[in-house]
């Protein structure tokens, strides 16, 4: 049972990451209609934050936390306003081949300083030992991963759903021109809400440092595992990416238990087992 | 619906001479490729890729589909063929046609599937089924894992030719080059690539016309699939190995690559693409990581200012489809 449990912690924490990253790429796509292709990318420069943040200038953990998604969210913003805003108008498609020529860029980069190999990073004082729990001893950094993800996911699904900013947000997703006609600086939101799910990545790179090591590839296969979550759950639901993210990792860690072969795959498995039988993904409006 | 090749599409009508001189041009001079000494290892993996450019081209220019996982298909296709040569000794013809009927397994399984969402969510759809193979491939043993298949025979075609003579090889290669090109040059001209357009341009429009929209889409997907698998089969037979790299990710990006560098939506421009991109690689093969980097830039460059691709500039230019 023991190991049960301790894959269902992985699970849980494969899931903040998921959680983490669909949410960004649902709350990008609403607001710019472009599927994030540089998501993994961003996740990798926000771990690689934390690492150059303790070991070039040693400011901490908590540092990280706090500069590394404002740091890699201003690049998102750069790139959005050097080049993802000249593709307004066009085919969905081309913001996919844009970000993807984005992403091979930066990780092509740091794979040329920092080989493939992964570099360790510390957790921090505060967070280490463990907490027996009677039935599974718990890492305390663990735990706080899950915690402290599902605070941001909810404190960002408070921000959209329910604040004045997020209802001009959903307005301008609905409709931009009307919007702007009440004197609402639409671009300037548009860049704005890049720099949110660019920012939401990075915390998620920072989070994973210490439990993954820090490696220039470590987004790029997540963010296809990552797509996947996002047609299972569908991008109209800031929620339902939650709780998709969540639950996809509690499965796949589940997997490893039963069936280790499959938990490689079985994201994927479901994700065709979705498209076969709801088509628009299990929370997603007909889109086109 | 869809824009994408809006800017792309030639000024003029469609000119089937314009289109058959350059054909005979480019055949003639792929056909004078040994006797000018260029490394002919280097214009096969070419050809191989150029005619993979072309299959995938057929889905994204004429069907408005970007897959995002045509490595499926030539990879899959290369284990099947190099599995069926060397394991169960097949002569190569046989194994060429296993191999491409393999891909056409594939492109009707995963077809189904991902035909079910358009646009977006079709790319993102074929990119995460072509992982799943990856990870099929990765765990059984008939692929040999992270070694591949290695060393394999490349027999007598028909008994006749040797295909390990270079020379007698380039023109096998050269010859399912061309007939695979002329497929799909057949396929865009014949009414049912008339219909892939108008559903490209206008799915709604095409539906209210009566026209089942689905089933030209699944069948442009498995015809582009099978087409790719036969380059996939094509390519064992002159880089003797199978191996997980052609089934990754990457290599799905360096087939859109080479279409968008080329022109999508262009007859030819798939094929300058593949040679273009190629090119690059043997070149810079030293530069380690670099090579990333700049297909990276050029995907920007391309997006950003380059959206025709050579051949659709130079068509644009001429105002002539090419």
């Amino acid at each position: 049972m023991q190991a049960l449990y301790a894959q269902l912690l992985v699970g849980l924490i494969n899931g903040s990451f998921y959680a983490l990253l669909s949410l960004g790429l649902a709350v990008i796509f609403g607001m710019l209609n472009i599927i994030n292709f540089a998501h993994g990318a961003v996740y990798m420069m926000g771990a690689f934050c934390a690492y150059f943040l303790l070991h070039v200038m040693g400011l901490g953990y908590w540092w990280a936390l706090l500069i590394a998604p404002i740091a890699v969210g201003i690049f998102g913003m750069i790139l959005e306003r050097t080049m993802l805003q000249w593709l307004a108008g066009l085919d969905h498609l081309y913001g996919l081949l844009l970000t993807f020529g984005i992403a091979l860029i930066v990780q092509g980069i740091f794979q040329n300083y920092f080989g493939s190999s992964g570099l360790p990073y510390a957790i921090p004082d505060e967070l280490k030992g463990g907490m027996n729990l009677g039935f599974m001893f718990l890492p305390i950094y663990r735990g706080w991963v899950v915690v402290f993800s599902l605070i941001v996911c909810i404190a960002t699904w408070y921000l959209i759903e329910k604040t004045r900013l997020g209802a001009n947000l959903r307005a301008a997703t609905e409709n931009p021109t009307l919007v702007r006609a009440f004197g609402i600086n639409v671009p300037r939101m548009i860049t704005l809400t890049y720099g949110l799910g660019v920012g939401l990545a990075a915390l998620a790179g920072v989070l994973s440092a210490p439990i993954n090591q820090v490696r220039p590839l470590m987004g790029a296969d997540l963010i296809i595992v990552v797509f996947a979550v996002v047609v299972i759950g569908g991008m109209g639901s800031i929620m339902g990416s939650i709780i998709t993210g969540f639950a996809l990792g509690v499965i796949e860690g589940l997997t490893k238990y039963f069936y280790p072969e499959a938990s490689n795959t079985v994201v994927f498995v479901l994700m065709v087992l979705v498209l076969l039988v709801k088509p628009t993904g299990l929370t997603g409006r007909a889109t086109t | 619906m869809s824009v994408l090749t809006d800017d792309t599409l030639p000024a003029g009508p469609r000119s089937i001479r314009d289109e058959m001189i350059v054909f005979v041009l480019m055949a003639a001079l792929l056909a004078a490729v040994p006797l000018t000494g260029i490394y002919p290892f280097f214009v096969m993996q070419a050809l191989c890729f150029a005619l993979l450019a072309c299959a995938f081209n057929l889905l994204i220019g004429y069907g408005g589909l970007l897959s995002f996982g045509h490595a499926m298909f030539l990879g899959s296709a290369g284990y099947f063929t190099a599995h069926a040569l060397k394991v169960w000794g097949v002569s190569p013809e046989l194994g060429i046609l296993i191999g491409t009927a393999g891909a056409a397994g594939i492109g009707i399984i995963t077809g189904l599937v991902a035909i079910r969402r358009q646009g977006i969510y079709f790319s993102m759809i074929t990119l995460a089924l072509s992982q799943l193979l990856y990870f099929i491939y990765l765990q059984t043993p008939f692929t040999h894992g992270e070694d591949g298949i290695q060393g394999i025979p490349q027999g007598h075609l028909f008994g006749i030719f040797n295909l390990a003579k270079p020379t007698v090889l380039y023109y096998v290669i050269l010859a399912g080059f061309l007939g695979g090109f002329l497929l799909i040059y057949r396929t865009i001209n014949s009414p049912f690539g008339e219909v892939l357009k108008a559903i490209r341009e206008n799915e709604p429009r095409a539906i209210s016309l009566g026209y089942k929209t689905d089933q030209y889409k699944l069948l442009a997907y498995i015809l582009s699939g099978t087409l790719a698998g036969f380059a996939g089969s094509l390519k064992v037979f002159v880089a003797q190995n199978a191996s997980l790299t052609d089934v990754h990710w990457t290599m799905s990006g360096e087939i859109v690559l080479m279409t968008l560098v080329g022109g999508l939506g262009t007859v030819f421009g798939p094929v300058v693409g593949a040679f273009v991109i190629i090119a690059m690689q043997q070149y810079l093969a030293g530069f380690g990581q670099w090579v990333t980097v700049i297909q990276g830039v050029i995907f920007v460059v391309c997006v950003l200012t380059f959206r025709r691709g050579v051949i659709g500039e130079i068509a644009h230019y001429f105002k002539r489809s090419l």
